[in-house]
C-alpha cells in the first residue's frame, strides 16, 4: 500500500499549497499547462495531430471513407471518435478490452465534438439513406500525465481541422474515389473541452496526474465558439455544490476562449 | 399520432405527453421487492420500469479488488433485451458501462464505505422497460435499495433530468423530448447536504440557460426525494410510527 501512503503525502502537500493559492507545478488555479499542437504527423491518415498538454501526449488520426448511414439518420454522415490508452502510456494501463475509465474517456470526447455540432454532417451525404462519408477520429494516449479528457479532445479537434476530405462520385449507386480532388471538412464551430478537479474546497483547471490521484471530484465542460455549453460530464467519487458548478461553467468558457485562439491558427 | 419537432410543445407550453413545463412524470417506488437481495427497490418513472438490488457488504471477488482501508462500491446498470423498441443485444454496451460508472460515482459520496474494509457493496440495476431518463430513475431506485439494505448513508441520492425542448427549459424530459429536443441534463443531488453527485449534459445551452436548467433539475430532485422517503417510510413505518 505504498502508493496509498504516497498519495496521502502528496495530497497533504497539494492541499497545503492550495491554501496559499499555489499548485505543485507553480501554476495558478485556473491556468492550463502549455498546449503544443502539431498536425499532419501521420501522412497516411486524412488528418492527424500530435498534442502535448504538459506531460500528457496524444496522437490522433482521422480516417475518412464511404460508409452506409445509420438506419434512422440517412441524411447525415457518420462521425465516430474513439480514445484508447496504450499500454506504453502508463504503468497501470493494460492491453485488452477497454475498462470503464477508457470507455468514459472515449464517450466524453465523442460527445463534446458531436453535441457542439463541430462538423456539418448533412454535408457528408453521398446518396440519402444509402451512402454517406464516415469520419473516424481515433485518439491514442501515448504518455499519460493527467487530464486525458481535454488532451484527447484537443487532439481530435486538431486532427479534424487538419484533415482533407477526399471526393467520391456516385457510379451505379456506388461511391467511386475521384483521384487528386479533396476539400476542407465542413466545420461549423470549434469545441473546447475544459476539465476541472475539485480538491477540498479548491477548483483547479487541467489537473496533472498527481492532482488527479488526490482529487475529490472532476467536471468536464465543453463549449462552442458562440459560448454555449454543449456537453458536461461529472466524474470522481464525490460531488460539487451548485455554486461550484456555476463557477466551473464560467471558468470553462473563459479558458475555452484562450484555447480556441490556438485552434483558429490551424484553420 | 405523428409527432414532429414542432409538435413537441404547444404554444401555451403543454408538452407532447400533456405535462406542463415543470411537471414530473408519474413516479412510484416500492421498497423490498426482492427476497434474495439484501435491499431492493422497484421504480416506475413514466414508462421506465426498473429494478435495483443490493448485495453486501460481502467478500470481494476477485480478491485483488479489495481495499484494506475501506469498502468498495460496484454498480451494474443493464438493460433487458426487450426493454426498448428494437431488441437490444444483451451484452453490456459502451453506453451501459459508462452509465454504470456515473451511477456508481453518484452513489459513492452518500455511502459510508469506511466502516466496511475489504468488502464490496454490489448494486445491480435492471432496466425492464426504458423511457427517457432511465439513468436518473435507475439511480433513484438504487439509492432506495441501498437504504433498504441497511447500508449506512450520509444522505439519500435523488436524481432527475431537465432539458431544453422547443427553446424552453423543461423538467424531466421523456423519450420523445430526449430524441428530438435540444438538450438533456441528468442531475443527481444529495438533498440534505446540497451536494450534486451527477451532472451530465448533451445538447446546446446558453450560459444562463445552463443555470436555469440545473436549478430546474434540482427542484425535480427534491420532489423525487419526497417520493423516495415516502416509499421507505411505507415499508418501515407501516403503523404510522416515526
Amino acid at each position: 500500500m505504498n502508493s496509498q501512503i504516497l498519495d496521502q503525502l502528496k495530497k497533504d502537500k497539494i492541499l497545503e499549497l492550495l491554501k496559499t493559492g499555489k499548485r505543485i507545478d507553480g501554476r495558478s488555479l485556473d491556468e492550463q499547462r502549455p498546449l503544443v499542437i502539431e498536425t499532419g504527423v501521420i501522412p497516411k491518415a486524412n488528418g492527424s495531430a500530435r498534442v502535448k498538454l504538459g506531460n500528457t501526449e496524444i496522437i490522433t488520426g482521422v480516417k475518412i471513407q464511404p460508409d452506409k448511414p445509420f438506419p434512422d439518420l440517412g441524411d447525415k454522415g457518420i462521425l465516430i471518435c474513439t480514445a484508447e490508452i496504450l499500454p506504453l502510456a502508463d504503468p497501470n494501463a493494460e492491453p485488452g478490452p477497454p475498462n470503464e475509465e477508457v470507455i468514459e474517456l472515449a464517450r466524453v470526447v465523442d460527445r463534446g465534438i458531436r453535441e457542439t455540432e463541430m462538423i456539418d454532417l448533412h454535408k457528408l451525404v453521398l446518396i440519402e439513406n444509402k451512402s454517406v462519408i464516415g469520419m473516424f477520429i481515433d485518439s491514442s494516449v501515448i504518455d499519460s500525465g493527467g487530464n486525458l479528457f481535454d488532451a484527447c479532445s484537443y487532439a481530435s479537434v486538431a486532427g479534424i481541422l487538419s484533415c482533407t476530405v477526399p471526393k467520391w462520385e456516385i457510379k451505379d449507386e456506388a461511391p467511386v474515389l475521384v483521384e487528386g480532388v479533396t476539400s476542407k471538412p465542413p466545420i461549423k464551430t470549434l469545441p473546447v473541452s475544459v476539465t476541472m478537479a475539485r480538491i477540498g474546497d479548491y477548483i483547479i483547471v487541467d489537473p496533472t496526474k498527481d492532482e488527479e490521484s488526490c482529487m475529490d471530484a472532476r467536471i468536464t465542460i465543453t463549449s462552442n465558439t458562440d459560448g454555449n455549453i454543449c456537453a458536461v460530464q461529472k466524474g470522481g467519487s464525490d460531488g460539487f455544490t451548485a455554486e461550484q458548478l456555476l463557477q466551473c461553467s464560467e471558468t470553462a468558457l473563459a479558458v475555452g476562449r484562450k484555447i480556441r485562439k490556438q485552434f483558429e491558427q490551424l484553420m | 399520432m405523428v409527432k414532429t419537432m414542432t409538435q413537441l410543445m404547444t404554444e401555451d407550453g403543454i408538452r407532447c405527453d400533456g405535462r406542463r413545463l415543470d411537471e414530473l412524470r408519474n413516479i412510484s417506488i416500492k421498497v423490498g421487492v426482492l427476497k434474495n437481495a439484501d435491499g431492493s427497490a422497484y421504480i416506475e418513472f413514466g414508462k421506465n420500469k426498473i429494478l435495483a438490488g443490493v448485495f453486501g457488504p460481502r467478500d470481494v471477488h476477485p480478491k485483488h479488488m479489495a481495499n484494506p482501508d475501506s469498502g468498495i462500491l460496484r454498480c451494474r446498470y443493464h438493460m433487458s433485451p426487450f426493454s426498448v423498441t428494437e431488441r437490444k443485444n444483451p451484452a453490456p454496451s459502451r453506453r451501459e458501462i459508462e452509465i454504470s460508472k456515473v451511477i456508481k460515482e453518484a452513489l459513492q459520496p452518500a455511502v459510508i464505505l469506511k466502516d466496511y474494509p475489504r468488502t464490496v457493496i454490489d448494486v445491480f440495476i435492471e432496466v425492464l422497460q426504458a423511457d427517457g431518463g432511465s439513468r436518473c430513475a435507475a439511480l433513484d431506485a438504487a439509492a432506495v435499495a441501498l437504504a433498504d439494505a441497511g447500508i449506512p448513508m450520509r444522505d439519500l441520492v435523488s436524481a432527475c433530468a431537465a432539458g431544453k425542448v422547443a427553446d424552453r427549459i423543461v423538467l424531466d424530459v421523456n423519450n420523445e423530448e430526449d430524441q428530438e429536443g435540444q438538450a438533456d441534463m441528468p442531475v443527481a443531488l444529495m438533498p440534505n447536504m446540497g451536494k450534486i453527485t451527477l451532472l451530465q449534459l448533451d445538447g446546446m445551452l446558453k450560459p444562463e440557460e445552463f443555470k436555469t436548467c440545473m436549478q430546474t433539475a434540482l427542484v425535480g430532485c427534491k420532489r423525487v426525494y419526497e417520493i423516495q422517503r415516502k416509499a421507505l417510510m411505507e415499508k418501515y413505518f407501516q403503523n404510522g410510527e416515526q
